[in-house]
């Protein structure tokens, strides 16, 4: 795990005209996409930031024109074209040496399903942006249907009796295009997201972060425990912590601590229904956490 | 001015890249672009020019090149892009987003018959599906229209009073794989027509906004009522520029609506892209023949020129209709809105469909179409010249 620097408390001093995320936005109590720009701020909040942002909940944050939520330029782009607009604005911002971030900011349905070949091309062209998906396993914004985010067995309103199908490797997808950073975030690792933001803007080209962002309404869980979800979700290896450099050199961040898959479960309604198919998946996670130590033994970042 | 022999393509490349390049000074020129037939040349002589503050991307679809301009022209460049047939359709979404969000991008669209069945030869169907996206339409008859028209169109779509993104649009092969003699810019003469792009809602960190996040009916409602406002505005715009453009380059480009032979005309033909140079020629061999015949060629098709219209016919009682493209179950798409801007009138409006697909619009047909129309006393359903049944 990366613990160069300890987490301050949280600053009390920020302007809420130019914050990242102001104060007086409606989203869901309990949404880790909010917390998610929060850290935004806290990590990168020192330079000029621009932001790209689908259709989903990360525009419905935005509030009604004529207000707005967000304290830096943002463009709320058609739904799979996020990078290709990002793309755009900084290769005007390069041309003129502008400085600073432009930054995605999409969901995973922006992401993992309509925006996939947009991002793919971004990815290939070796794009200077940060792509950040607050992967909420699910279409949250219309109401919450599956997405190739979804995990296996999770209800939702287009899988009602649970998805039959896996949660896609998104990362695997984006390392394949040996860009030059890929990492998953934790909230509840905020001293390992601090450092993965800080690292992605110390670094050029075509960079991806997949958030991993609890969503109440979407998971059916307690808003007060999306924190725990997220910590239980990294525990129990379902969704590991890791980084992949120029998509080819490895790095755990943190491990299994043993705690079994139903703890993270049985918090959640999505899972209530699929009980009968928790130790299938334990044995698959276990499975897939080997997968990832092979491949991080075979190519080590250190 | 260099008088050169090219094709349309060419004619058209080489002025949006010097276009581009008379924003050097400001914040430069981007574009994204994608290969079709018969546009791809377009794209092709983009990326090959040496701008001195410019990127051609190279993307991988339609819809992420015109996303890559949307993010380019809020940030401040001249932007502009190429497409024609399925790459406007793929692109439809962020052709939208571009109009309403009053972006002054300009696109060369080559006319192409929409498919699949795939047929690459020319029909107006692909750019006129895109009519209600807040673009400017402007359809080119000649080679030398096609790099006058697009300097016009930064011109006109990049003023204060406008701020819309402008269609470029010409025959596909017809034009665009044929060669004439153009006269082309001097880059010198574009750095005066054209002055510095801005846009005023660029994004801008000193005041951070939020562009197209969500608006509520009521806004909306006003939101279409300014780009209605801002369309309005073009016709005058279009003449100012028409002025200025005549003293850089020492010609005048045609207008909007031009008419030909219509002081005394009985019968008009109104018609739009290289097929205004056949009807012209077959008008004035019937005019030597003592036939009252004469011809309206639209250039400007949004804003539709409403008012104008009226006055380019004069006094002729008949008005045919001339459409290479068709919305089926509803006629010609040129004759649906002439018709309609003509409708407080006794004028016959006929609707004559020729050349679908890329066929031939002969001298021969047009012929028939001018007896046709002189033997009306009232309008008919929209009539198939030459149509295999």
């Amino acid at each position: 795990m990366n613990t160069a620097k300890p987490v301050p408390c949280w600053p009390q001093t920020l302007d809420p005209e130019t914050e990242v995320l102001r104060p007086g936005n409606t989203n869901c109590p309990g949404c880790g996409m909010s917390l998610a720009l929060r850290w935004l701020e806290r990590a990168l909040g020192d330079r000029p930031l621009t932001l790209c942002i689908p259709a989903g909940c990360g525009v419905v944050t935005a509030g009604t024109f004529p207000t707005t939520a967000y304290g830096v330029p943002t463009v709320a782009t058609t739904f799979a074209s996020a990078a290709a607009v990002a793309a755009g604005i900084r290769i005007v911002q390069n041309l003129n040496q502008d400085g600073g971030e432009t930054i995605c900011w999409a969901g995973d349905g922006a992401t993992y399903d309509i925006g996939i070949a947009t991002i793919s091309a971004a990815a290939e062209r070796d794009e200077d942006i940060i792509y950040i998906c607050y992967d909420n396993e699910v279409y949250g914004n219309t109401g919450g249907q599956r997405s190739s985010a979804t995990p296996l067995t999770a209800v939702t309103t287009t899988t009602p009796l649970g998805k039959s199908k896996r949660k896609k490797d998104i990362m695997a997808i984006l390392a394949a295009h040996r860009i030059p950073y890929a990492a998953t975030l934790s909230l509840a690792h905020p001293d390992d997201l601090l450092h993965k933001l800080e690292f992605a803007g110390n670094t050029r080209g075509f960079r991806f972060l997949l958030v991993h962002s609890p969503c109440p309404s979407g998971w059916k869980s307690d808003p007060a425990e999306s924190i725990e979800l997220d910590r239980l979700a990294v525990a129990t290896g379902l969704f590991p912590l890791y980084e992949v450099f120029d998509g080819v050199r490895y790095r755990i961040n943190a491990r299994p601590d043993g705690t079994p898959p139903e703890e993270y479960f049985r918090r959640q309604g999505r899972f209530a229904t699929t009980r009968h198919n928790w130790k299938l998946i334990a044995e698959a996670t276990k499975k897939e956490f080997e997968y990832l130590e092979q491949l991080e033994a075979a190519f080590p970042a250190d | 001015m260099p008088r050169i022999l090219c094709n349309g393509n060419y004619a058209a490349g080489y002025t949006l890249a010097l276009s581009g390049e008379a924003n050097r000074h400001a914040r430069g020129c981007a574009a994204g672009g994608y290969p079709i037939t018969p546009q791809t040349e377009i794209l092709e002589f983009l990326r090959g020019f040496r701008f001195t503050k410019g990127r051609i991307q190279a993307v991988e679809s339609e819809h992420s090149a015109m996303g890559l301009c949307i993010g380019a022209s809020l940030a401040g460049a001249r932007t502009f892009t190429a497409s024609s047939s399925n790459g406007l359709a793929y692109m439809a979404e962020n052709v939208f987003s571009a109009g309403y969000s009053r972006l002054p991008i300009v696109m060369v669209a080559v006319n192409r018959t929409l498919g699949p069945p795939w047929n690459i030869w020319v029909d107006q169907g692909d750019t006129l599906a895109l009519r209600d996206a807040a673009w400017l339409h402007f359809y080119c008859e000649s080679h030398q229209d096609v790099a006058d028209t697009i300097l016009l169109a930064f011109r006109v779509a990049e003023d204060p009073r406008v701020l819309l993104p402008a269609m470029v649009a010409y025959d596909g092969f017809l034009i665009s794989h044929t060669a004439m003699a153009v006269e082309l810019p001097e880059q010198e003469q574009v750095d005066r027509f054209l002055p510095h792009c801005s846009v005023p809602h660029r994004l801008d960190h000193a005041h951070p906004r939020t562009v197209g996040a969500m608006i509520s009916p009521e806004d909306t409602f006003a939101h279409r009522h300014e780009l209605e406002q801002a369309m309005s505005a073009v016709p005058g715009v279009l003449r100012e520029a028409l002025a200025e453009f005549e003293e850089v380059f020492g010609r005048r480009p045609d207008d909007g609506l031009t008419s030909y032979e219509t002081a005394d005309a009985e019968s008009v033909l109104l018609v739009s892209n290289s097929m205004a140079s056949t009807v012209r020629d077959v008008v004035r061999e019937q005019r030597a023949k003592g036939r009252k015949v004469g011809m309206v060629k639209m250039k400007l098709f949004r804003p539709f020129p409403r008012n104008e219209l009226r006055k380019v016919i004069g006094s002729a009682t008949r008005v045919g209709v001339l459409d290479r493209n068709v919305s089926p179950g509803s006629g010609g798409i040129f004759w649906q809105e002439v018709r309609a801007s003509l409708s407080d009138s006794a004028l016959v409006v006929q609707n004559y469909l020729v050349g679908l697909g890329g066929g031939d619009v002969t001298p021969a047909m047009i012929g028939d179409i001018i007896r046709d129309l002189e033997g009306r006393s009232q309008a008919g359903e929209p009539a198939w010249i030459g149509v295999a049944l």
